[in-house]
């Protein structure tokens, strides 16, 4: 069938319209045995993978996707909704199995761009091993989601997991913003603000060659627990909206401890730099969708290092700082002409600027 | 005194504090466009976007600031006026108005043309556009104004050793435009740029300079400024835009130091030039003191009690370009 029409409100109304979007879309690119069944909910078949001997914990995330534009340099709605409830999944431990997903359409939406984030999603899903076994469609009248940019699209999704075997079985421990002590490693799996920095080029209409990092972190967080590596993950975290300099206060907030980084060796691309230059931006807070930061007992540094830069994704790793003390709950960078100053969590939205 | 609050931000980011000496003591200037903004033009913009068919156009960082209290002692706000319907438009670049003018010919926009001789091109290239395109539905409430005069009256009424001066700006002006400064009052003027190593660099240049009396204009950011400036773009300013006497807040009035739009373009303005009577400061705001480096911004006994970003009580906390607001947000560090 060929997808040339818009979202109209009967596609909301759960009679022959709206199977059309089940049955052509999303009910075509996210095939799977259990979907399939279109029952009320999804009855998840026994997890018989590597972790059949451990009763493994359930580790569940939520979050909503309503980002313009919808389609960007490096991604889509789609791609970003799948990879940012992954993460957080691997974020806590858990190694992301299945997914669930909410569409709200907008009048007026055309169908082939649904198809498009769809096939989008699909392919993210799959590159990320999660299966989407449940999910909804909901349309609102046309203005209700981006009427500034035409009509939009938000998506909900919630992923399940499983915790890892090592952490459910005792023999790591599991990470958390709690987990970090003095003498601890930062780490982060590469290059900031690249995604923020390619949003605020789309709405702005300022051409380079800046693409979203948007990315699902299994490899990069799988790594770390490696059967036999022993390194020590103490937190992981991954870096979106509020940037590193947020995720770090979190962190030194929940942990009362103080981190210092080294601005020296935090990695930015020239182009980012540049940009942010430009526009009054500062990295620490721009917001990534496919980087994380590890922390990890200090004499696995290196080790951690290695292994991270062996994955796809984390390529670009660097050690970026250490939790200096215990006690006091700080946030010190170390800046390139070797002051200090402190960096506070993000306040408000960075807002456009006079000068 | 460091003039720009870009300036303040830069010296924070790269921990330029931490490393000087107890000898040498950085005060931040009345350089942020936002912080010198008279009271009653913060109420003029909220009185026009209060009225029905108009839409107020504004930069992001104006939308805190505080301006008159309201009957209940709370100072009225952009941001506040919008809870009760008024219409802001937030914009990245004030061009973005004219396509909203365009989208909606029955609706009329009012550009908070806010800013200094770095911001005064762009709105002189905003009327040109709405001109040659015959968008009428489009004006200004300027507060637009030039360093160059509260410059001099630091000069005037403190004792200020040497200024560390506004990198954007010069690349307008030139760095000719301090030479009746540096002559009149003996003073050392050091253009600087933003990066931490620029700003270490003009700050050794200032100090040593000051060590020996010495009063010059020394341009240390000669990447992007020149001695002439950019003539182009004073220029076109000079076609839309007249000097007038403009209100500071902080300063009080200054001859000669605000632009205004010839009375041929006066249908561009949205009553601009009524706004010369500034409203008395917030009660306990220190605002004044610290625009003018007589406090750094600690030392008033509301900053971070009473007066933080999140409910600044004077607009050098609203603004992110403000002394408060960047003192705050590096943790009131020295």
């Amino acid at each position: 069938m060929e997808l040339t029409g818009t979202i109209t409100m009967a596609h909301g109304s759960g009679g022959e319209d709206s199977s059309i979007l089940m049955r052509h879309i999303f009910g075509k690119r996210f095939a799977n045995p259990t979907l399939d069944r279109l029952e009320d909910a999804a009855v998840l078949p026994p997890h018989n993978g590597q972790f059949s001997f451990v009763p493994s914990p359930l580790v569940v995330s939520t979050d909503s996707f309503v980002v313009t534009p919808m389609e960007f340099a490096g991604g889509d709605i789609g791609k970003l909704a799948v990879c940012g409830t992954v993460n957080d999944v691997l974020m806590m431990g858990g190694v992301p199995t299945y997914l669930t997903c909410g569409f709200i359409l907008e009048e007026g939406l055309g169908l082939a761009t649904i198809d498009r984030v769809a096939a989008s999603m699909a392919r993210a899903a799959k590159a990320a091993g999660v299966t989407i076994v449940a999910g909804d469609t909901k349309v609102i009248g046309r203005g209700g989601a981006d009427a500034a940019t035409g009509a939009g699209m938000f998506i909900n999704t919630t992923g399940i997991g499983f915790l890892r075997e090592s952490i459910a079985s005792g023999e790591a421990s599991a990470p958390g913003a709690t987990g970090a002590r003095a003498g601890d490693a930062v780490l982060v799996s590469g290059t900031l603000g690249d995604h923020h920095a390619c949003i605020l080029s789309a709405r702005l209409g300022i051409e380079n060659g800046i693409t979203s990092d948007c990315a699902a972190l299994n490899d990069v967080a799988g790594a770390l627990y490696e059967t036999g590596l022993g390194v020590h993950v103490h937190a992981m975290r991954d870096v979106t909206r509020g940037g590193l300099a947020t995720v770090m206060n979190e962190i030194a907030e929940a942990s009362v401890v103080t981190i210092e980084l080294d601005e020296n060796s935090i990695p930015v691309t020239g182009e980012v730099r540049a940009f942010c230059g430009i526009m009054g931006l500062d990295p620490l807070y721009m917001g990534n969708e496919g980087k994380m930061i590890a922390i990890v007992r200090g004499e696995d540094a290196e080790h951690a290092l290695a292994t991270m830069r062996r994955t796809e994704h984390g390529k670009g790793a660097r050690i970026i700082g250490r939790v200096v003390g215990q006690g006091e709950s700080a946030v010190i960078v170390k800046t390139r002409i070797g002051g200090t100053r402190k960096v506070s969590a993000l306040r408000d939205e960075g807002l456009p600027r006079i000068c | 005194m460091e003039v720009c609050g870009t300036h303040t931000a830069g010296i924070f980011k790269s921990g330029i504090r931490s490393i000087l000496p107890g000898t040498v003591r950085l005060i931040s200037g009345p350089g942020c466009p936002v912080c010198v903004t008279s009271a009653s033009y913060i109420d003029k913009c909220v009185e026009i976007a209060c009225t029905p068919g108009f839409a107020l156009v504004s930069f992001g960082d104006m939308l805190k600031v505080p301006g008159s209290e309201d009957a209940d002692g709370m100072p009225v706000s952009m941001d506040r006026a919008k809870g009760f319907g008024a219409r802001v438009e937030l914009v990245y670049s004030p061009f973005d108005a004219l396509d909203m003018a365009g989208r909606e010919p029955e609706t009329r926009f009012v550009v908070a043309a806010v800013g200094f001789e770095t911001t005064a091109p762009a709105y002189a290239l905003l009327m040109d556009e709405a001109e040659s395109r015959g968008i009428t539905n489009i004006s200004l409430l300027t507060s637009l104004k030039s360093a160059i005069p509260a410059i001099e009256w630091v000069c005037d009424s403190s004792s200020v050793d040497g200024f560390l001066c506004p990198g954007h700006v010069s690349v307008i002006t030139g760095s000719i435009a301090y030479e009746p400064l540096a002559g009149k009052y003996g003073k050392p003027f050091v253009v600087a740029g933003f990066e931490g190593s620029h700003l270490v660099d003009a700050i050794c240049e200032l100090v040593s300079m000051a060590a020996r009396e010495g009063s010059a204009v020394v341009n240390r950011y000669t990447e992007a400024v020149t001695e002439e400036g950019n003539a182009r773009a004073r220029a076109i300013v000079d076609r839309y835009f007249e000097r007038g006497e403009a209100v500071w807040r902080g300063l009080g009035p200054l001859a000669d130091s605000g632009l205004y739009l010839r009375p041929r373009y006066s249908g561009f303005d949205a009553g601009s030039r009524g706004l010369v009577q500034s409203a008395p400061a917030p009660k306990g705001c220190l605002c004044t003191d610290v625009i003018t480096g007589r406090i750094d911004p600690p030392e008033c006994p509301a900053f971070g009690s009473s007066c933080t970003p999140d409910n600044a009580r004077g607009p050098c906390m609203a603004s992110a370009e403000g002394a408060c607001g960047i003192w705050h947000a590096n943790g009131g560090l020295r």
